[in-house]
């Protein structure tokens, strides 16, 4: 093959050209990416930082913007939370325990598996529509917190099945097969052996799927929990609010001082997250460093 | 020999228990099919399957009903639309830079900052394409107006960039080394190995992460019930105010439209539309990404 000189280097300096063209563009898409989330931060922060306050935290909502606060939905919350805790993280635990431990490539370990990824992906206000009509209508639940927690517990569970079959499988088979010669039956391996040891990657997961929980508006909506709450939730059965259903509530009116209170709020509502965020990488370190001792 | 017989029962016991957990998923998966068959099939009663999908007006909460989903859907493709013209770009150039060009580090601290956008509440974008994008983007299009489909669909690209980048990743970090050192055994460029190699194998796992995408930017909610105004109209003008069928959902939960009357099932049968599009998206997105990923097994 015959080249001339200049049409070589012409070829190489127009690939260099490409090469740092394509660079450039990479790093503009990153910024544009990371940029709009630097936006979106600081657009909250500069917001609604003046309006935070103790009696923002501890006041019920109120006509005046100037006066009202969070507290029926920072208590809704995080009762909702615990309380799809308690439903969702045994149920997703047993499921994920059932298909590794037990079913092993099974049809019916297949359907299943492939019926929680098609559930992962089913929009939430679809849960919201199941809730309203199993929980609030069927069962005669009404607006409650425990409707709430069911319809958070139905969409939260696939995210954890998925993420505590992640930590089973990191637990090695010599573990079990050590455990069954020493005579132990099958429950007892998972129970004594291979839940401690995955716990740390159940948990980060589980976090993770209730933080995303925290902030889904549209089932809670759809279900019909009430958007102005000024009372505290008393019993499983009481109407609630949450924290994302005050923002939104907060975000449609037009007055500015309300969209002042939802910057506010948001900014709650983001804190409340970094912290089980941090709590869930703690633990995973914690827990982690325990069992390899 | 009591111990060992205890025990065959309890085993048995936990066994069952264990199974009805797993099982627990096909029956949210049965409860949702059989709430959305039984309220549409009650809606269609009433309203006529050609009504329903050729009607160009959705008012069924005024005097002057009309049953036509077509606005909806408008609203719901043009705000997925913009979306993924938002997020494809942006996903598939940050996967190929991470998967062909970035140090091992710098991805590693990348990765998980792209991650925070999906999970930031969509209540916090709605709040931001409302009172940030769309004041904004009025400074460049005086037309805009306050309530639209641009400035949600912007936002929801964003927060789907993540979605994009990381499937596609993964499925241009599972190409074969042995292809791209075939590729530069016979001269090409780093760039031609990315573009002309890693991606054309990568194919089927960057179809997978957009269907995804798209999956996502259909079901979303909160955003476009915030800053998308909740006016049908059979349009694919991004600076009016629409509505999705996400959102008009929404709007009925916040009413207090009684239960049991053909106001009411109209939500079921939206949301029954929502969810067949949705599931066929993610199916043939769980199909696409298994066919690379029983490649590289």
């Amino acid at each position: 093959m015959r080249l001339e000189a200049g049409a070589l280097s012409r070829m190489l300096l127009r690939r260099q050209v490409a090469e740092v063209g394509f660079r450039a563009v990479a790093v503009a898409a990153l910024l544009v990416a990371l940029g709009s989330l630097v936006a979106l931060l600081l657009d909250a922060f500069v917001d609604g930082a003046g309006r935070l306050s103790w009696q923002f935290l501890t006041s019920f909502p109120s006509r005046h913007p100037e006066q009202a606060g969070i507290l029926a939905a920072l208590v809704g919350s995080v009762a909702l939370i615990l309380l799809t805790a308690v439903f969702a993280l045994p149920i997703g635990v047993g499921a994920a325990v059932y298909l590794e431990e037990y079913e092993g490539r099974t049809w019916w370990a297949r359907v299943i598996e492939v019926n929680i990824a098609n559930l992962a992906g089913v929009p939430s206000i679809v849960y919201g529509l199941l809730g309203l009509e199993l929980f609030v209508r069927a069962l005669h639940l009404e607006r409650s917190l425990l409707a709430g927690a069911l319809t958070m517990a139905l969409l939260v569970l696939p995210i954890i099945i998925i993420a505590s079959r992640e930590a089973l499988r990191t637990v090695p088979n010599s573990i079990r097969e050590a455990s069954c010669a020493l005579g132990a039956t099958q429950w007892q391996t998972i129970w004594h052996q291979v839940l401690p040891m995955a716990f740390p990657g159940i948990l980060t997961g589980s976090i993770l799927a209730f933080s995303r929980a925290i902030g889904e508006a549209a089932p809670l909506i759809t279900i019909g929990a009430l958007t102005y709450v000024a009372f505290l939730p008393d019993g499983l059965l009481s109407p609630f609010t949450a924290l994302p259903i005050q923002i939104f509530n907060w975000v449609s009116r037009p007055q500015p001082g309300f969209h002042v209170n939802a910057a506010a709020a948001i900014i709650v509502l983001l804190v409340v997250l970094l912290l089980l965020n941090a709590a869930a990488v703690y633990l995973r370190h914690r827990y982690q460093r325990r069992v390899q001792l | 020999m009591a111990a060992p017989i205890r025990h065959k029962y309890s085993e048995q016991v936990i066994h069952g228990v264990l199974f009805l957990c797993g099982a627990l998923s096909i029956l949210t998966t049965l409860g949702i099919v059989a709430v959305l068959l039984v309220e549409t099939f009650a809606f269609f009663r009433e309203v006529s399957v050609i009504d329903f999908l050729t009607d160009t007006q959705w008012t069924p909460l005024f005097a002057d009903k009309h049953f036509g989903i077509l606005p909806l859907i408008s609203g719901t493709v043009l705000t997925a639309g913009i979306a993924i013209v938002v997020a494809l770009p942006i996903g598939l150039v940050s996967a190929l830079y991470l998967s062909e060009y970035a140090s091992g580090r710098l991805r590693s601290v990348i990765k998980p900052v792209l991650e925070i956008l999906a999970g930031i509440p969509t209540v916090v974008y709605g709040y931001f394409a409302l009172l940030f994008i769309t004041p904004l983007l009025q400074q460049v299009i005086p037309t805009l107006s306050g309530f639209n489909a641009l400035a949600p669909g912007i936002v929801i690209g964003v927060m789907i960039i993540p979605m994009v980048s990381s499937l596609s990743e993964d499925a241009m970090f599972a190409v074969p080394q042995s292809l791209r050192e075939g590729a530069y055994a016979l001269g090409s460029s780093k760039l031609q190995v990315a573009l002309k190699v890693v991606v054309p194998a990568a194919l089927s796992g960057i179809a997978a992460s957009i269907l995804l995408g798209i999956s996502r930017a259909i079901g979303e909610t909160m955003i476009l019930a915030i800053a998308a105004g909740q006016q049908p109209r059979l349009t694919l003008n991004p600076l009016v105010p629409i509505e999705t069928m996400t959102a008009y959902i929404v709007q009925v939960s916040l009413g207090d439209t009684p239960t049991g009357t053909l106001e009411y099932r109209t939500i079921f049968a939206v949301g029954m539309m929502l969810f067949l599009s949705t599931l066929m998206l993610n199916m043939i997105s769980m199909w696409l990404r298994q066919r690379y990923q029983e490649r590289e097994a």
